[in-house]
Protein backbone atom coordinates (compact mmCIF):
# COMPACT_ATOMS: atom_id res chain seq x y z
CA UNK A 1 0.00 0.00 0.00
CA UNK A 2 0.99 3.46 -1.11
CA UNK A 3 1.38 6.30 1.40
CA UNK A 4 -1.49 8.20 -0.16
CA UNK A 5 -3.80 5.67 -0.07
CA UNK A 6 -4.05 5.19 4.05
CA UNK A 7 -6.12 6.68 6.27
CA UNK A 8 -5.34 10.21 8.11
CA UNK A 9 -5.28 8.02 11.49
CA UNK A 10 -2.66 5.47 10.22
CA UNK A 11 -0.93 8.10 9.04
CA UNK A 12 -0.95 9.55 12.33
CA UNK A 13 0.09 6.65 14.12
CA UNK A 14 3.44 6.20 11.39
CA UNK A 15 4.07 10.19 12.11
CA UNK A 16 4.23 9.98 15.52
CA UNK A 17 6.27 7.13 15.63
CA UNK A 18 9.05 8.55 13.27
CA UNK A 19 7.97 5.71 10.58
CA UNK A 20 7.20 7.90 8.05
CA UNK A 21 8.89 11.27 6.51
CA UNK A 22 6.11 13.87 5.85
CA UNK A 23 7.87 14.44 2.64
CA UNK A 24 7.50 11.12 1.33
CA UNK A 25 3.93 11.56 1.68
CA UNK A 26 4.10 14.46 -0.19
CA UNK A 27 6.00 12.64 -2.54
CA UNK A 28 3.65 9.71 -3.39
CA UNK A 29 0.55 12.46 -2.63
CA UNK A 30 1.97 14.40 -5.76
CA UNK A 31 3.11 11.25 -7.30
CA UNK A 32 -0.80 10.19 -7.57
CA UNK A 33 -1.72 13.31 -8.33
CA UNK A 34 0.95 13.37 -11.61
CA UNK A 35 -0.83 10.28 -12.34
CA UNK A 36 -4.42 10.56 -12.08
CA UNK A 37 -5.15 14.07 -12.26
CA UNK A 38 -5.83 14.56 -15.89
CA UNK A 39 -8.45 11.81 -15.57
CA UNK A 40 -10.21 13.37 -12.01
CA UNK A 41 -9.52 17.03 -12.40
CA UNK A 42 -9.91 17.13 -8.66
CA UNK A 43 -7.85 20.04 -8.15
CA UNK A 44 -7.97 24.13 -9.78
CA UNK A 45 -5.17 25.97 -10.51
CA UNK A 46 -2.55 22.63 -10.24
CA UNK A 47 -0.25 24.10 -13.15
CA UNK A 48 1.14 26.08 -10.83
CA UNK A 49 4.02 24.33 -9.28
CA UNK A 50 3.46 24.86 -5.98
CA UNK A 51 5.35 21.65 -3.99
CA UNK A 52 5.46 22.77 -0.92
CA UNK A 53 5.45 21.15 2.57
CA UNK A 54 3.47 23.04 4.89
CA UNK A 55 3.33 22.23 8.73
CA UNK A 56 3.29 23.80 12.21
CA UNK A 57 3.79 21.61 15.31
CA UNK A 58 0.77 20.31 16.77
CA UNK A 59 -1.15 16.83 17.31
CA UNK A 60 -1.55 16.70 13.41
CA UNK A 61 2.05 16.21 13.01
CA UNK A 62 1.96 17.96 9.16
CA UNK A 63 -0.58 15.70 7.95
CA UNK A 64 -2.09 18.01 5.11
CA UNK A 65 -5.97 18.62 4.68
CA UNK A 66 -7.04 19.31 1.32
CA UNK A 67 -9.46 22.65 1.01
CA UNK A 68 -12.48 23.34 -1.22
CA UNK A 69 -12.11 26.24 -2.92
CA UNK A 70 -14.89 28.71 -0.93
CA UNK A 71 -12.74 28.48 2.46
CA UNK A 72 -10.35 31.28 2.74
CA UNK A 73 -6.56 30.66 3.12
CA UNK A 74 -4.36 33.30 4.03
CA UNK A 75 -2.09 33.85 0.89
CA UNK A 76 -3.62 31.26 -1.08
CA UNK A 77 -6.00 31.41 -3.79
CA UNK A 78 -9.89 31.25 -3.10
CA UNK A 79 -11.77 32.00 -6.12
CA UNK A 80 -15.25 29.59 -5.45
CA UNK A 81 -14.48 28.52 -8.90
CA UNK A 82 -15.88 31.28 -9.93
CA UNK A 83 -14.65 34.06 -12.65
CA UNK A 84 -15.80 37.03 -10.58
CA UNK A 85 -12.85 36.24 -7.94
CA UNK A 86 -10.42 35.57 -10.18
CA UNK A 87 -6.90 36.19 -8.02
CA UNK A 88 -8.14 36.54 -4.51
CA UNK A 89 -5.55 35.66 -2.45
CA UNK A 90 -7.86 36.26 1.02
CA UNK A 91 -5.40 38.37 3.57
CA UNK A 92 -6.73 36.54 5.94
CA UNK A 93 -7.96 32.35 7.00
CA UNK A 94 -10.95 31.24 7.89
CA UNK A 95 -11.55 29.87 11.81
CA UNK A 96 -11.47 26.17 10.65
CA UNK A 97 -7.44 26.90 8.55
CA UNK A 98 -6.65 28.67 12.11
CA UNK A 99 -7.41 25.50 14.09
CA UNK A 100 -5.98 23.12 11.46
CA UNK A 101 -2.82 25.08 11.63
CA UNK A 102 -3.57 24.99 15.53
CA UNK A 103 -3.07 21.49 15.77
CA UNK A 104 0.08 21.01 13.57
CA UNK A 105 -2.45 20.25 10.42
CA UNK A 106 -0.57 21.15 7.07
CA UNK A 107 -2.46 22.93 4.46
CA UNK A 108 -2.65 21.03 1.12
CA UNK A 109 -1.39 24.01 -1.53
CA UNK A 110 -3.85 23.14 -4.26
CA UNK A 111 -7.23 23.20 -3.74
CA UNK A 112 -10.29 21.33 -4.31
CA UNK A 113 -12.96 22.12 -7.20
CA UNK A 114 -16.70 22.89 -6.79
CA UNK A 115 -19.90 24.21 -8.36
CA UNK A 116 -19.70 28.40 -8.46
CA UNK A 117 -20.33 29.42 -5.19
CA UNK A 118 -21.54 25.49 -3.94
CA UNK A 119 -24.37 26.32 -6.36
CA UNK A 120 -24.75 22.60 -7.60
CA UNK A 121 -25.41 19.14 -7.28
CA UNK A 122 -22.57 17.95 -9.54
CA UNK A 123 -19.31 20.12 -9.86
CA UNK A 124 -20.30 20.37 -13.49
CA UNK A 125 -20.67 24.64 -12.87
CA UNK A 126 -17.26 25.06 -11.79
CA UNK A 127 -15.27 27.90 -14.14
CA UNK A 128 -12.36 25.66 -13.96
CA UNK A 129 -14.92 22.86 -15.50
CA UNK A 130 -16.42 19.81 -14.23
CA UNK A 131 -14.58 16.83 -12.01
CA UNK A 132 -15.09 13.22 -13.05
CA UNK A 133 -16.04 10.17 -10.50
CA UNK A 134 -12.87 8.38 -9.80
CA UNK A 135 -15.39 5.41 -10.09
CA UNK A 136 -16.59 5.86 -14.05
CA UNK A 137 -14.76 8.72 -15.15
CA UNK A 138 -17.90 9.71 -17.48
CA UNK A 139 -19.94 10.46 -14.27
CA UNK A 140 -20.46 13.52 -11.76
CA UNK A 141 -18.96 13.21 -8.44
CA UNK A 142 -21.34 14.75 -6.85
CA UNK A 143 -21.51 18.41 -6.11
CA UNK A 144 -20.62 20.94 -4.89
CA UNK A 145 -17.79 19.89 -3.10
CA UNK A 146 -17.07 17.38 -5.78
CA UNK A 147 -13.20 17.85 -5.83
CA UNK A 148 -13.31 17.11 -2.36
CA UNK A 149 -14.87 13.88 -2.88
CA UNK A 150 -12.95 12.80 -5.96
CA UNK A 151 -9.39 13.67 -4.54
CA UNK A 152 -10.00 11.58 -1.33
CA UNK A 153 -11.51 8.68 -3.20
CA UNK A 154 -9.00 8.73 -5.77
CA UNK A 155 -6.08 8.84 -2.77
CA UNK A 156 -5.11 11.98 -4.43
CA UNK A 157 -5.89 13.52 -0.62
CA UNK A 158 -5.63 11.88 2.57
CA UNK A 159 -8.23 14.33 3.61
CA UNK A 160 -10.47 17.12 2.80
CA UNK A 161 -13.26 19.58 3.97
CA UNK A 162 -16.45 20.80 2.10
CA UNK A 163 -19.42 22.08 2.80
CA UNK A 164 -22.90 21.56 2.93
CA UNK A 165 -25.86 23.61 2.65
CA UNK A 166 -28.09 21.26 0.95
CA UNK A 167 -26.26 18.11 1.03
CA UNK A 168 -23.11 19.48 -0.59
CA UNK A 169 -20.84 17.19 1.28
CA UNK A 170 -23.28 13.86 1.80
CA UNK A 171 -24.09 13.62 -1.61
CA UNK A 172 -20.71 13.15 -3.40
CA UNK A 173 -19.18 11.48 -0.85
CA UNK A 174 -21.90 9.15 -0.98
CA UNK A 175 -21.50 9.37 -5.30
CA UNK A 176 -17.54 8.70 -4.48
CA UNK A 177 -17.78 6.45 -2.01
CA UNK A 178 -16.35 8.15 0.72
CA UNK A 179 -17.62 9.14 4.29
CA UNK A 180 -18.65 13.23 4.61
CA UNK A 181 -20.82 14.57 7.78
CA UNK A 182 -22.46 17.82 7.91
CA UNK A 183 -21.76 19.33 11.32
CA UNK A 184 -24.93 20.63 13.62
CA UNK A 185 -25.64 24.27 12.55
CA UNK A 186 -23.65 26.14 14.96
CA UNK A 187 -21.38 23.35 15.37
CA UNK A 188 -18.34 24.64 13.48
CA UNK A 189 -17.53 28.54 12.58
CA UNK A 190 -18.31 29.73 9.13
CA UNK A 191 -16.23 33.04 9.68
CA UNK A 192 -13.52 32.63 6.48
CA UNK A 193 -16.42 30.20 4.58
CA UNK A 194 -17.58 32.67 1.56
CA UNK A 195 -21.07 32.35 2.51
CA UNK A 196 -23.64 30.72 0.10
CA UNK A 197 -26.93 30.72 2.78
CA UNK A 198 -25.67 31.93 5.93
CA UNK A 199 -29.11 29.76 7.81
CA UNK A 200 -27.93 26.48 6.19
CA UNK A 201 -24.50 26.51 5.31
CA UNK A 202 -21.62 24.31 7.45
CA UNK A 203 -18.02 23.26 6.65
CA UNK A 204 -17.40 19.76 7.37
CA UNK A 205 -14.95 16.42 7.03
CA UNK A 206 -14.83 14.35 3.65
CA UNK A 207 -12.76 11.34 4.64
CA UNK A 208 -11.37 8.00 3.82
CA UNK A 209 -13.61 6.27 7.45
CA UNK A 210 -15.49 7.01 9.91
CA UNK A 211 -12.41 7.35 12.33
CA UNK A 212 -10.80 10.16 10.18
CA UNK A 213 -14.19 12.38 10.34
CA UNK A 214 -14.21 12.29 13.93
CA UNK A 215 -10.47 13.39 14.25
CA UNK A 216 -11.39 16.44 12.06
CA UNK A 217 -14.59 17.12 13.72
CA UNK A 218 -13.13 17.62 16.62
CA UNK A 219 -10.13 20.30 15.50
CA UNK A 220 -12.79 22.06 13.20
CA UNK A 221 -15.51 22.30 15.72
CA UNK A 222 -16.30 25.09 18.62
CA UNK A 223 -17.40 28.66 19.49
CA UNK A 224 -15.70 31.33 17.39
CA UNK A 225 -16.29 34.83 18.49
CA UNK A 226 -15.54 35.67 14.98
CA UNK A 227 -19.02 34.31 13.84
CA UNK A 228 -22.43 34.74 15.96
CA UNK A 229 -24.00 31.81 15.19
CA UNK A 230 -21.40 29.49 16.59
CA UNK A 231 -22.19 27.82 19.70
CA UNK A 232 -20.29 27.66 23.19
CA UNK A 233 -21.21 24.68 24.29
CA UNK A 234 -17.98 22.07 24.80
CA UNK A 235 -17.22 19.93 22.12
CA UNK A 236 -16.72 16.18 22.63
CA UNK A 237 -13.84 14.06 22.25
CA UNK A 238 -15.22 12.14 18.96
CA UNK A 239 -13.27 9.25 18.96
CA UNK A 240 -14.65 8.24 22.38
CA UNK A 241 -17.63 7.70 20.48
CA UNK A 242 -16.22 5.05 18.01
CA UNK A 243 -17.36 2.07 19.42
CA UNK A 244 -18.78 -1.01 17.54
CA UNK A 245 -22.02 -1.08 18.92
CA UNK A 246 -25.95 -0.24 18.23
CA UNK A 247 -27.90 -2.74 20.00
CA UNK A 248 -30.86 -1.40 21.54
CA UNK A 249 -30.81 1.90 19.26
CA UNK A 250 -33.95 2.92 18.12
CA UNK A 251 -33.62 3.84 14.19
CA UNK A 252 -36.28 5.67 12.34
CA UNK A 253 -36.80 5.03 8.73
CA UNK A 254 -38.49 7.93 7.09
CA UNK A 255 -41.71 6.34 4.89
CA UNK A 256 -41.56 9.55 3.06
CA UNK A 257 -37.83 8.64 1.56
CA UNK A 258 -38.73 5.29 0.39
CA UNK A 259 -41.18 5.75 -2.61
CA UNK A 260 -41.83 7.41 -6.07
CA UNK A 261 -38.66 8.67 -7.97
CA UNK A 262 -35.85 6.36 -5.80
CA UNK A 263 -34.17 3.93 -8.11
CA UNK A 264 -34.99 0.39 -7.28
CA UNK A 265 -31.21 -1.16 -6.95
CA UNK A 266 -30.50 2.28 -4.72
CA UNK A 267 -33.70 1.23 -2.40
CA UNK A 268 -32.55 -2.45 -2.29
CA UNK A 269 -28.92 -1.34 -1.33
CA UNK A 270 -30.43 1.17 1.53
CA UNK A 271 -32.86 -1.83 2.47
CA UNK A 272 -29.77 -4.11 3.39
CA UNK A 273 -27.75 -1.52 4.86
CA UNK A 274 -30.74 -1.11 7.52
CA UNK A 275 -31.16 -5.24 8.00
CA UNK A 276 -27.37 -5.02 8.81
CA UNK A 277 -28.12 -2.68 11.24
CA UNK A 278 -30.68 -4.53 12.44
CA UNK A 279 -28.95 -7.78 12.61
CA UNK A 280 -26.26 -6.05 14.68
CA UNK A 281 -28.54 -5.39 17.52
CA UNK A 282 -30.54 -1.99 16.23
CA UNK A 283 -34.35 -1.96 16.37
CA UNK A 284 -35.84 -0.11 13.26
CA UNK A 285 -39.21 1.27 13.01
CA UNK A 286 -40.95 3.32 10.27
CA UNK A 287 -41.51 7.01 11.17
CA UNK A 288 -43.40 10.10 9.17
CA UNK A 289 -41.86 13.62 8.23
CA UNK A 290 -45.06 14.61 6.51
CA UNK A 291 -43.67 17.87 4.82
CA UNK A 292 -40.85 16.33 2.82
CA UNK A 293 -42.57 17.48 -0.55
CA UNK A 294 -42.18 20.69 0.76
CA UNK A 295 -38.51 20.77 1.50
CA UNK A 296 -37.40 21.27 -2.37
CA UNK A 297 -38.99 24.43 -2.68
CA UNK A 298 -38.53 25.63 0.43
CA UNK A 299 -34.90 25.48 0.37
CA UNK A 300 -34.72 26.71 -2.86
CA UNK A 301 -36.51 30.08 -1.83
CA UNK A 302 -34.53 30.59 1.58
CA UNK A 303 -31.03 29.27 -0.26
CA UNK A 304 -31.59 31.62 -3.14
CA UNK A 305 -32.96 34.30 -1.19
CA UNK A 306 -30.00 34.36 1.13
CA UNK A 307 -27.46 33.86 -1.82
CA UNK A 308 -28.87 36.75 -3.74
CA UNK A 309 -28.36 39.00 -0.58
CA UNK A 310 -24.49 37.59 0.09
CA UNK A 311 -23.29 37.31 -3.40
CA UNK A 312 -24.21 41.61 -3.79
CA UNK A 313 -20.93 41.97 -2.40
CA UNK A 314 -19.27 40.76 -5.80
CA UNK A 315 -19.30 43.99 -7.60
CA UNK A 316 -16.02 44.60 -9.03
CA UNK A 317 -14.87 47.42 -6.18
CA UNK A 318 -13.05 45.46 -3.26
CA UNK A 319 -11.83 41.69 -4.57
CA UNK A 320 -11.78 40.07 -7.91
CA UNK A 321 -12.92 40.81 -11.20
CA UNK A 322 -13.80 44.14 -12.79
CA UNK A 323 -15.20 45.15 -16.19
CA UNK A 324 -14.80 48.71 -17.44
CA UNK A 325 -16.60 50.93 -17.65
CA UNK A 326 -17.11 54.84 -16.89
CA UNK A 327 -20.21 54.36 -15.35
CA UNK A 328 -20.62 53.16 -12.02
CA UNK A 329 -24.13 51.42 -12.04
CA UNK A 330 -22.96 49.89 -15.48
CA UNK A 331 -19.70 49.03 -14.26
CA UNK A 332 -22.00 46.39 -11.81
CA UNK A 333 -24.24 45.15 -13.92
CA UNK A 334 -21.38 44.35 -16.52
CA UNK A 335 -18.88 42.80 -14.38
CA UNK A 336 -21.42 40.49 -12.73
CA UNK A 337 -23.08 39.68 -15.73
CA UNK A 338 -19.36 39.03 -16.92
CA UNK A 339 -18.32 37.42 -14.09
CA UNK A 340 -21.28 34.83 -12.43
CA UNK A 341 -21.89 31.72 -14.38
CA UNK A 342 -25.84 30.58 -15.52
CA UNK A 343 -26.62 28.74 -12.23
CA UNK A 344 -25.42 31.67 -10.13
CA UNK A 345 -27.46 34.17 -12.35
CA UNK A 346 -30.44 31.85 -12.05
CA UNK A 347 -30.06 31.70 -8.02
CA UNK A 348 -29.63 35.15 -7.50
CA UNK A 349 -32.47 36.45 -9.92
CA UNK A 350 -34.75 33.68 -8.30
CA UNK A 351 -34.13 34.90 -4.66
CA UNK A 352 -34.06 38.84 -5.44
CA UNK A 353 -37.72 37.98 -7.11
CA UNK A 354 -38.61 35.87 -3.60
CA UNK A 355 -37.45 39.01 -1.70
CA UNK A 356 -38.88 41.71 -3.95
CA UNK A 357 -41.38 44.41 -2.93
CA UNK A 358 -45.09 42.64 -3.79
CA UNK A 359 -43.62 38.95 -3.63
CA UNK A 360 -42.11 38.77 -0.06
CA UNK A 361 -44.87 37.51 1.55
CA UNK A 362 -46.45 34.86 -0.90
CA UNK A 363 -42.54 33.71 -1.48
CA UNK A 364 -39.74 34.29 1.32
CA UNK A 365 -42.22 34.57 4.22
CA UNK A 366 -44.16 31.22 3.51
CA UNK A 367 -41.00 29.64 2.85
CA UNK A 368 -39.76 30.41 6.53
CA UNK A 369 -43.19 29.30 8.07
CA UNK A 370 -42.88 25.73 6.30
CA UNK A 371 -39.19 25.60 7.53
CA UNK A 372 -41.01 25.85 10.84
CA UNK A 373 -42.98 22.54 10.13
CA UNK A 374 -39.98 20.83 8.52
CA UNK A 375 -38.10 21.44 11.48
CA UNK A 376 -41.01 20.15 14.07
CA UNK A 377 -41.30 16.67 12.21
CA UNK A 378 -37.69 15.84 12.85
CA UNK A 379 -38.16 17.19 16.82
CA UNK A 380 -41.13 14.61 17.13
CA UNK A 381 -39.27 11.77 15.64
CA UNK A 382 -36.20 12.45 17.92
CA UNK A 383 -38.61 12.69 20.75
CA UNK A 384 -38.96 8.93 20.61
CA UNK A 385 -36.07 7.57 18.07
CA UNK A 386 -31.41 7.82 18.32
CA UNK A 387 -31.26 8.51 14.76
CA UNK A 388 -32.83 8.60 11.11
CA UNK A 389 -31.10 6.26 8.72
CA UNK A 390 -31.91 7.00 4.72
CA UNK A 391 -30.93 7.14 1.22
CA UNK A 392 -28.43 10.22 0.77
CA UNK A 393 -29.67 10.65 -2.99
CA UNK A 394 -32.05 8.99 -5.18
CA UNK A 395 -30.05 7.49 -7.74
CA UNK A 396 -25.93 6.93 -7.47
CA UNK A 397 -23.62 9.20 -9.84
CA UNK A 398 -25.20 10.26 -12.78
CA UNK A 399 -23.42 11.03 -16.14
CA UNK A 400 -21.51 14.37 -16.67
CA UNK A 401 -24.06 16.41 -18.84
CA UNK A 402 -27.25 14.31 -18.15
CA UNK A 403 -28.93 17.04 -16.11
CA UNK A 404 -26.87 20.10 -16.50
CA UNK A 405 -29.55 21.78 -19.16
CA UNK A 406 -32.57 21.23 -17.09
CA UNK A 407 -32.02 22.83 -13.42
CA UNK A 408 -35.18 21.76 -11.73
CA UNK A 409 -34.42 17.95 -12.60
CA UNK A 410 -31.14 19.07 -10.71
CA UNK A 411 -32.60 20.39 -7.90
CA UNK A 412 -34.86 17.51 -7.23
CA UNK A 413 -32.01 15.23 -6.73
CA UNK A 414 -31.13 16.84 -3.27
CA UNK A 415 -34.83 15.85 -1.67
CA UNK A 416 -33.22 13.46 0.91
CA UNK A 417 -30.22 15.64 2.51
CA UNK A 418 -31.90 19.63 1.99
CA UNK A 419 -34.21 18.88 4.97
CA UNK A 420 -31.23 18.22 7.06
CA UNK A 421 -30.42 21.77 6.70
CA UNK A 422 -33.41 23.38 6.98
CA UNK A 423 -33.81 21.91 10.66
CA UNK A 424 -29.93 22.82 11.28
CA UNK A 425 -29.01 19.04 12.46
CA UNK A 426 -25.86 16.73 11.91
CA UNK A 427 -26.23 14.32 9.13
CA UNK A 428 -23.57 12.34 8.03
CA UNK A 429 -23.15 9.59 4.96
CA UNK A 430 -21.24 6.06 4.78
CA UNK A 431 -20.46 3.92 2.22
CA UNK A 432 -23.22 1.00 2.03
CA UNK A 433 -23.10 -0.69 -1.22
CA UNK A 434 -22.68 -0.38 -4.94
CA UNK A 435 -24.75 -0.59 -8.31
CA UNK A 436 -24.32 -3.39 -10.44
CA UNK A 437 -22.20 -0.50 -12.80
CA UNK A 438 -19.77 -0.03 -9.98
CA UNK A 439 -20.81 3.03 -8.20
CA UNK A 440 -21.10 3.89 -4.92
CA UNK A 441 -24.08 4.23 -2.48
CA UNK A 442 -24.23 6.13 0.48
CA UNK A 443 -26.49 5.71 3.51
CA UNK A 444 -27.29 8.74 5.44
CA UNK A 445 -27.52 9.01 9.03
CA UNK A 446 -29.09 11.75 11.01
CA UNK A 447 -29.33 12.48 14.66
CA UNK A 448 -31.28 15.68 16.65
CA UNK A 449 -28.74 18.92 16.96
CA UNK A 450 -25.40 19.11 18.51
CA UNK A 451 -25.61 14.61 18.71
CA UNK A 452 -22.63 14.21 16.69
CA UNK A 453 -21.71 11.35 18.57
CA UNK A 454 -24.37 8.89 17.74
CA UNK A 455 -23.83 9.91 13.94
CA UNK A 456 -20.05 8.27 14.70
CA UNK A 457 -21.17 5.29 16.79
CA UNK A 458 -24.08 3.85 13.60
CA UNK A 459 -21.57 5.02 11.27
CA UNK A 460 -18.57 3.41 12.70
CA UNK A 461 -20.86 0.53 13.86
CA UNK A 462 -21.98 0.05 10.15
CA UNK A 463 -18.54 0.10 8.67
CA UNK A 464 -16.74 -2.21 10.68
CA UNK A 465 -18.92 -5.07 9.62
CA UNK A 466 -18.96 -3.77 6.39
CA UNK A 467 -16.22 -4.08 3.46
CA UNK A 468 -17.28 -0.98 1.38
CA UNK A 469 -15.56 1.52 2.74
CA UNK A 470 -11.94 -0.73 2.16
CA UNK A 471 -12.56 -1.00 -1.89
CA UNK A 472 -10.56 1.64 -4.10
CA UNK A 473 -11.35 2.57 -7.74
CA UNK A 474 -9.16 1.77 -10.22
CA UNK A 475 -8.03 5.10 -12.20
CA UNK B 1 -47.77 32.16 -9.74
CA UNK B 2 -45.94 32.94 -13.33
CA UNK B 3 -43.40 35.56 -14.06
CA UNK B 4 -43.21 36.95 -17.29
CA UNK B 5 -39.68 39.26 -19.66
CA UNK B 6 -40.54 42.43 -18.31
CA UNK B 7 -40.91 41.12 -14.31
CA UNK B 8 -37.06 39.03 -14.95
CA UNK B 9 -35.91 42.36 -16.58
CA UNK B 10 -36.74 44.17 -13.66
CA UNK B 11 -35.28 41.79 -11.10
CA UNK B 12 -32.11 41.32 -13.16
CA UNK B 13 -32.19 45.24 -12.59
CA UNK B 14 -32.37 45.26 -9.23
CA UNK B 15 -29.87 42.44 -8.80
CA UNK B 16 -27.12 44.68 -11.00
CA UNK B 17 -26.97 41.51 -13.86
CA UNK B 18 -27.09 42.81 -17.54
CA UNK B 19 -28.73 39.92 -19.79
CA UNK B 20 -28.53 39.68 -23.36
CA UNK B 21 -31.92 38.72 -24.99
CA UNK B 22 -31.47 35.09 -25.41
CA UNK B 23 -30.65 34.97 -22.01
CA UNK B 24 -33.21 36.65 -20.31
CA UNK B 25 -35.26 35.00 -22.86
CA UNK B 26 -33.66 31.23 -21.20
CA UNK B 27 -33.51 31.97 -17.55
CA UNK B 28 -37.74 33.44 -17.77
CA UNK B 29 -38.82 29.88 -19.04
CA UNK B 30 -36.40 28.30 -16.56
CA UNK B 31 -37.58 30.70 -13.88
CA UNK B 32 -41.10 30.13 -14.65
CA UNK B 33 -40.90 26.94 -14.52
CA UNK B 34 -38.98 26.61 -11.11
CA UNK B 35 -41.66 29.14 -10.09
CA UNK B 36 -44.33 26.53 -10.62
CA UNK B 37 -42.95 23.84 -8.50
CA UNK B 38 -42.37 26.17 -5.84
CA UNK B 39 -45.99 26.83 -5.96
CA UNK B 40 -46.56 23.81 -4.07
CA UNK B 41 -46.03 25.55 -0.59
CA UNK B 42 -49.14 28.04 -1.57
CA UNK B 43 -51.56 24.97 -0.46
CA UNK B 44 -50.30 24.74 3.05
CA UNK B 45 -52.23 26.39 6.25
CA UNK B 46 -49.91 28.02 7.89
CA UNK B 47 -51.38 31.11 9.29
CA UNK B 48 -50.47 30.15 12.61
CA UNK B 49 -47.38 28.61 11.87
CA UNK B 50 -43.86 30.85 12.91
CA UNK B 51 -41.36 31.51 10.82
CA UNK B 52 -38.17 29.92 11.17
CA UNK B 53 -35.14 32.24 9.76
CA UNK B 54 -32.83 30.56 11.90
CA UNK B 55 -32.70 27.11 13.90
CA UNK B 56 -30.27 28.54 16.96
CA UNK B 57 -32.37 29.51 19.91
CA UNK B 58 -30.15 32.78 19.94
CA UNK B 59 -30.15 36.48 19.12
CA UNK B 60 -29.37 39.61 19.79
CA UNK B 61 -25.60 38.43 19.88
CA UNK B 62 -23.23 41.21 21.55
CA UNK B 63 -19.58 41.88 22.49
CA UNK B 64 -17.83 44.38 24.45
CA UNK B 65 -16.52 47.62 23.03
CA UNK B 66 -13.39 47.00 22.76
CA UNK B 67 -10.48 47.57 20.76
CA UNK B 68 -8.72 45.04 18.59
CA UNK B 69 -6.32 45.06 16.07
CA UNK B 70 -7.83 44.34 12.89
CA UNK B 71 -6.73 44.17 8.94
CA UNK B 72 -4.33 47.06 7.68
CA UNK B 73 -5.49 49.29 5.05
CA UNK B 74 -2.16 47.64 2.96
CA UNK B 75 -3.76 44.21 3.61
CA UNK B 76 -7.73 45.13 3.03
CA UNK B 77 -6.68 46.98 -0.39
CA UNK B 78 -4.46 44.23 -1.84
CA UNK B 79 -7.14 42.60 -3.60
CA UNK B 80 -8.54 46.06 -5.14
CA UNK B 81 -9.11 45.73 -8.89
CA UNK B 82 -8.21 49.25 -8.83
CA UNK B 83 -7.07 51.77 -5.68
CA UNK B 84 -6.04 55.23 -5.03
CA UNK B 85 -3.92 55.66 -2.29
CA UNK B 86 -5.64 54.08 0.78
CA UNK B 87 -9.10 54.03 -1.28
CA UNK B 88 -10.98 51.79 -2.92
CA UNK B 89 -11.36 53.59 -6.69
CA UNK B 90 -14.34 53.31 -8.60
CA UNK B 91 -15.90 55.18 -11.74
CA UNK B 92 -17.02 58.77 -10.87
CA UNK B 93 -20.54 58.96 -9.56
CA UNK B 94 -21.34 62.52 -9.31
CA UNK B 95 -20.75 65.06 -11.65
Amino acid sequence: MELNQLTAHELLDKLARKEVALEALYGALYGRIQKTESKVRAYVRSEAARKTVSSSPGPLNGLPVTIKDNICTEGLETECCSKILKGFRPPYDATVIAKLKKSGAGIFPLKANMDEFAFGSSTENSFFGPTANPWDLGAVPGGSSGGSAAAVASDEAIWALGSDTGGSIRQPASFCGVVGLKPTYGRVSRFGLIAFASSLDQIGPITKDVEDAAILTKVISGYDPNDSTSVNLDVPDYTQSLVNDVKGLKIGLPKEYLVEGMDPEVKSIIEEAVNKLKSLGAVSKPVSLPHTEYAVPVYYIVATAEASSNLARFDGVQYGYRAKSDNLIEMYKKTRAEGFGEEAKRRILLGTFALSHGYYDAYYLRALKVRTLIKQDFDRVFNDFDCIVAPVSPTAAFKIGERSDDPLKMYLSDIYTISVNLAGIPAISVPCGFTKKGLPVGLQIMAKAFNEEMLFRVAHTFEQNTQWHKLKPKL
Amino acid sequence: MSIDQETVKHIAHLSRIELQPKELEKLSGQLHDILGFIDKISSLDIDKVEPTSHILPISNVLREDTPHVSLSPEKALENAPSRKGEFFSVPKIIE
